[in-house]
């Protein structure tokens, strides 16, 4: 998929998120609504960007989301 | 136990103990929900009501059968007939039972000689102007009147017949599914009171007095007056005078199956009257737990697209979308389908393939679809139309309050202090609840409706909003923290309730959150485009006025914080406490008819049946070991991923039951680009819809009244639908799904409906109860269904959320990227209207296009002025998306800088416009906030002349004529 197109929905997620006072709890809930909803494919597709291109485009919270919490694990 | 009772029979109750209730009987006035019993005689039979009940009801309790003609129970009690009159000892007179209560110790006689002779005058008297031809009536054998001129032993008409009288009266046939035959009409007045107490729309009026006086609808005639065609008036009328046209014509039904309405979120009970196999009418059933009698236009007249020419009742394949389709046998069709899936997955992958399931489907063929795609294609793509719809209400309801789904019944308004409508339009999309609502309105609960447009509901007869929050489409969240700023500043929060019933840490946060300054109304006003004194006033009354109860639609869910605004919204009913009993709560108004059971059933591509996640190792244990194959942890594909992923190449193959997403789901050219770069796209519905002249296998699909089933309404209601005809095409649809699986190397030995909805039960807790053995017993169930529900759970969260403690969540505003520009400077919002259906494929098939030939975009007079556009010119509406051209409506119902137009009709390519912006939680498309243009036009748009050459190039491939197809709209357009 575009990879401006993921960045742009991974964005509004943390849009969401980040408004939440515990920001260390913003950023799992972050990876996790990534985890929970994203097609495997499209997980591989961000973390590779985050790791590449370091994320170009990623609200900073959403990156280190992404760094510190996302895993190419499978989802369980 | 209070909580599991049925809201229908629980009316009767109190009479239940002592007589037993035929709900096939007219009682003639309604029940009393008085605790207060009385007892009296009557004849020579004693009998105990509930106070407040009319004589008239409690003789008919007592199995003594008072003649009557202007009462029905249906309608409150009006005493013009002067048929049912009695004589009670101890008074004078001859009062008329159904408007005289019962009181204790009353002896009263329905049968003395004085009475007859009473009653056999009236009814010479009625006759005298009646025409004397019962033999030829369309309602012979069903007419009140003649059976009370039987009753009264009428023998002769002293009068004569040669005075002056009604009897060359002119028919109105303008309706074009009801007759109105004033010489018939004996001005009962029973569908002017049906028009005003059933359906609320007080279209009907008596006109003129004495001898002149007959009813009338509006100036001219029924279809030019502000008559809705809901059809009460035509069920409450005592003779031939209001009558279906299909009963003139045909004749009276010979039997009567009782199913479920196929349209809206309100799942109306109705029986299918029929002759053989050939549906005559279709009657809202007065037992109906949704609709207590009650129905709409399309339930009760639109199922003529069931017959309807154009519907495809043979398989059809081809390799191209350039090819003309070849009508195949059904194996021949499943297995070429089968092989191409097989041929795709072997070539690119098991996740090259994916299904779509669809809210018009039955909860047993969205199951087995799942299935197929989760056990056979072996990945979890699989979505449902609700992506499009309420796919935020159930994340937004997950998370806050551990339930995806409306907390209420629908007869919990009627103890609605305040009702909160935001962004719903239950007088187009729900008519038949929106009957109810008006009722409780009348009664004086408060109105706060918060829309962008003045919807019908804002004032309509005896029915006015006490606020009505005209806000700018897109700022919904703020308007909803504004609300919950006032009510935590303000000192309105329900503190015992949130300690006691939510995590207090969440509350903390989200009151921090929203008692910010720039929370509050005055903050926010000017985005919102509402005074900041009627957001305080409007929350003010949400918080205090009683119970109070939110009901919401698309305006709500269809935006990029669609989630967060559902969110929002439980968030205030928590605070205030308005939520787990009676007459408050959340109300998601689901706008087809079965998108909560699409939902239950697991079309999600994350989810199992009952919301339970794919990763959940026990439910997903569960289901490796009922259906005997592996199942994938991963979620998979949304339906805008699928198409995504088939533009880049990834995605190859689709099976698509019973949706139409080429015409129904965003960025229209988007969705036809990636169905064109698929290689197989399999659909199956009734009729060659949009996303079908895409498609290389066409499966025909099977209409409601041609299968069992059972449908799942907004109040988690499940209603059995129940087969009154052979299919056309052969097959139900589950059977085309088995069918596919099978030839897939996995067979689906379901023997009925009834054994997939067997099977649901036994793999999700909340259907654990379910059958439709309960079904055919109880009438409808509400889930949750289990061992401690035996009879389902009309209210929800009672003593506990679904969840254990509610959870607040700060929902802060982001405002939408979709912004107006010096290019696009206006903002377009989309809806519904009452006679159409979703796409309109039904609908349109029916005589329903006398109401709404065609989409019309309503522009605001200062916008179109300053455009010289003059009502009815052609507009041309571009966004950054495309461009189509509409008729425009001059209208202030929209506000400036708002322009408003329905989906309807395919050729209005209303989604042409529409972006690919969506929610962030669940990527339900942003279709209420599309950034346009509009400038006068003399022509189609190059979408649209396009689309009328493609679709007829379709239409032709299937041996239909498309010119029958080509719409007048277009046919006048092309001569422009």
């Amino acid at each position: 998929m575009q990879i401006e197109h993921l960045v742009t929905m991974a964005n509004q997620i943390g849009d969401f998120f980040k408004s939440f006072p515990d920001q260390e709890q913003a950023k799992k809930d972050i990876a996790n609504h990534l985890m929970r909803f994203w097609a495997r494919n499209m997980r591989e597709q961000i973390l590779a960007h985050v790791n590449n291109q370091n994320g170009d485009g990623l609200e900073a919270i959403v990156r280190d989301a992404i760094k510190e919490h996302l895993n190419n694990n499978s989802i369980n | 136990m209070d909580d599991i009772k049925y809201s229908n029979t629980q009316q009767h109750d109190h009479e239940h103990s002592r007589t037993s209730y035929d709900d096939q009987l007219d009682y003639g006035t309604p029940a009393s929900k008085s605790d207060v019993q009385v007892t009296l005689t009557i004849d020579d039979r004693e009998i105990t009501v509930p106070e407040g009940t009319s004589i008239m009801r409690a003789s008919i309790m007592a199995g003594i059968n008072v003649p009557k003609l202007c009462a029905t129970d249906s309608l409150e009690p009006f005493g013009s007939c002067r048929l049912c009159v009695v004589e009670i000892e101890g008074r004078r007179g001859y009062p008329a039972s159904c408007t005289t209560p019962v009181a204790e110790g009353l002896k009263v006689h329905t049968q003395t000689s004085k009475l007859a002779d009473i009653r056999r005058g009236t009814m010479e008297l009625y006759i005298s102007d009646h025409p004397l031809d019962c033999l030829t009536c369309a309602a012979n054998g069903d007419c009140e009147l003649q059976d009370m001129a039987g009753a009264v032993g009428l023998r002769e008409v002293r009068y004569g017949y040669e005075g002056e009288n009604h009897l060359k009266a002119e028919k109105d046939e303008s309706n074009p599914y009801f007759t109105f035959d004033p010489s018939k009409c004996i001005v009962c007045s029973r569908c002017v009171r049906a028009c005003e107490e059933t359906q609320g729309t007080f279209a009907l009026t008596i006109s003129g007095r004495g001898f002149e006086s007959k009813v009338a609808a509006g100036i001219n005639n029924f279809l030019e007056s502000e008559c809705v065609s809901c059809g009460a008036c035509v069920q409450a009328c005592p003779t031939a005078t209001l009558m279906e046209k299909t009963v003139i014509e045909q004749g009276t039904p010979e039997h009567s199956v009782t199913t479920t309405c196929a349209y809206c979120g309100v799942g109306c009970s109705f029986d299918a009257e029929m002759k053989g196999e050939e549906v005559i009418r279709m009657v809202p059933n007065k037992n109906g737990g949704a609709n207590h009698g009650h129905s709409c236009v399309k339930g009760r007249f639109a199922w003529g697209y069931a017959t309807h020419k154009d519907r495809i009742t043979t398989p059809m394949i081809r390799k191209s979308i350039s090819d003309p389709w070849q009508t195949v046998s059904w194996d021949e069709a499943i297995n070429y389908a089968a092989s191409e899936i097989q041929r795709i997955q072997s070539k690119y992958g098991k996740d090259a393939v994916g299904g779509i399931t669809s809210s018009r489907c039955t909860n047993e063929e969205v199951y087995v679809v799942q299935k197929l795609v989760r056990a056979v294609f072996g990945s979890n793509n699989v979505d449902t139309c609700a992506r499009v719809c309420h796919s935020p209400t159930g994340y937004g309801l997950k998370q806050t309050i551990g339930e995806s789904a409306g907390t209420q019944t629908f007869d919990s308004v009627m103890e609605s202090d305040v009702i909160f409508v935001i962004g719903a339009n239950p007088t187009d999309g729900h008519p038949v609840f929106a009957s109810q609502m008006k009722r409780r309105l009348r009664e004086g609960a408060k109105l706060i409706i918060a829309d962008p447009r003045a919807i019908d509901l804002v004032a309509s007869p005896h029915v006015k909003a006490d606020y009505h929050l005209k806000l700018q489409p897109g700022t919904n969240v703020a308007l909803v923290s504004a609300l919950a700023h006032v009510i935590v500043s303000e000192g309105l929060v329900n503190e015992a309730f949130v300690k006691e019933r939510c995590e207090w840490d969440s509350f903390v946060a989200w009151r921090d959150f929203v008692a910010l300054p720039e929370n509050s109304p005055e903050a926010l006003s000017l985005a919102i485009g509402v005074p900041a004194e009627e957001l305080r006033a409007a929350a003010r009354l949400y918080a205090t006025g009683g119970n109070a109860a939110i009901y919401y639609g698309l305006g709500v869910t269809e935006h990029s914080q669609g989630s967060t605004m559902v969110m929002g919204i439980a968030n205030l009913a928590m605070a205030t406490g308005n939520i787990g009993r009676e007459g408050v709560g959340v109300n998601p108004l689901r706008g087809q008819n079965n998108v909560q059971g699409s939902c239950d059933m697991g079309s999600m591509p994350h989810e199992f049946t009952g919301y339970r996640h794919v990763s959940d190792d026990a439910a997903r244990a569960l289901f490796e070991a009922a259906w005997g194959r592996p199942l994938s942890a991963e979620p998979g594909l949304r339906i805008p991923n699928m198409l995504d992923y088939a533009i880049e190449g990834s995605f190859k193959a689709l099976y698509c039951v019973g949706e139409d997403i080429v015409q129904s789901d965003p960025n229209t050219q988007h969705v036809t680009h990636a169905l064109e770069s698929m290689e197989c796209v399999i659909v199956q519905d009734l009729f060659l819809n949009e996303t079908a002249m895409y498609a290389h296998v066409f499966f025909p699909g099977a209409s409601f009244l041609e299968k069992s089933g059972t449908f799942t309404n907004a109040e988690r209601r499940i209603s059995p639908v129940r087969r009154v005809m052979t299919p056309k095409n052969g097959k139900e649809d589950w059977e085309v799904t088995a069918a596919l699986s099978h030839a897939l190397g996995y067979p689906m030995d379901y023997k009925h409906a009834s054994d997939i909805l067997d099977e649901v039960a036994r793999l999700t807790p909340t259907f654990k109860g379910v059958s439709f053995k309960k079904l055919d017993e109880l009438g409808s169930i509400q889930w949750p269904c289990d061992d401690e529900h035996p009879a389902g759970t009309p209210t929800m969260h009672i003593d506990e959320f679904v969840r254990g403690k509610g959870k607040f969540f700060v929902t802060k505003y982001v405002p939408t990227s979709e912004k107006v520009t010096p290019k696009y400077p206006l903002i377009l919002t989309t809806g519904r209207i009452l006679s159409q259906y979703n796409v309109g494929a039904q609908t349109r098939r029916t005589q329903n296009v006398a109401w709404h030939k065609e989409d019309l975009v309503e522009i605001h007079p200062h916008d179109a002025e300053e455009r010289g556009i003059k009502e009815n010119d052609w507009v041309g509406i571009a966004s950054r998306a495309g461009e189509t051209v509409l008729r425009a409506k001059i209208s202030e119902r929209v506000q400036p800088g708002v322009i408003y137009t329905t989906f309807h009709h395919p050729e209005s390519g209303a989604n042409v416009i529409t972006t690919d912006n969506s929610d962030w939680a669940t990527n339900c498309p942003e279709f209420k906030v599309t950034a346009v243009q509009v400038t006068r036009v003399s022509q189609l748009s190059e979408w649209q002349r396009n689309y009328q050459e493609f679709s007829d190039t379709q239409i032709a491939f299937t041996g239909k004529n498309p010119e029958a197809n080509t719409d007048d709209r277009l046919k006048q357009k092309t001569e422009v």
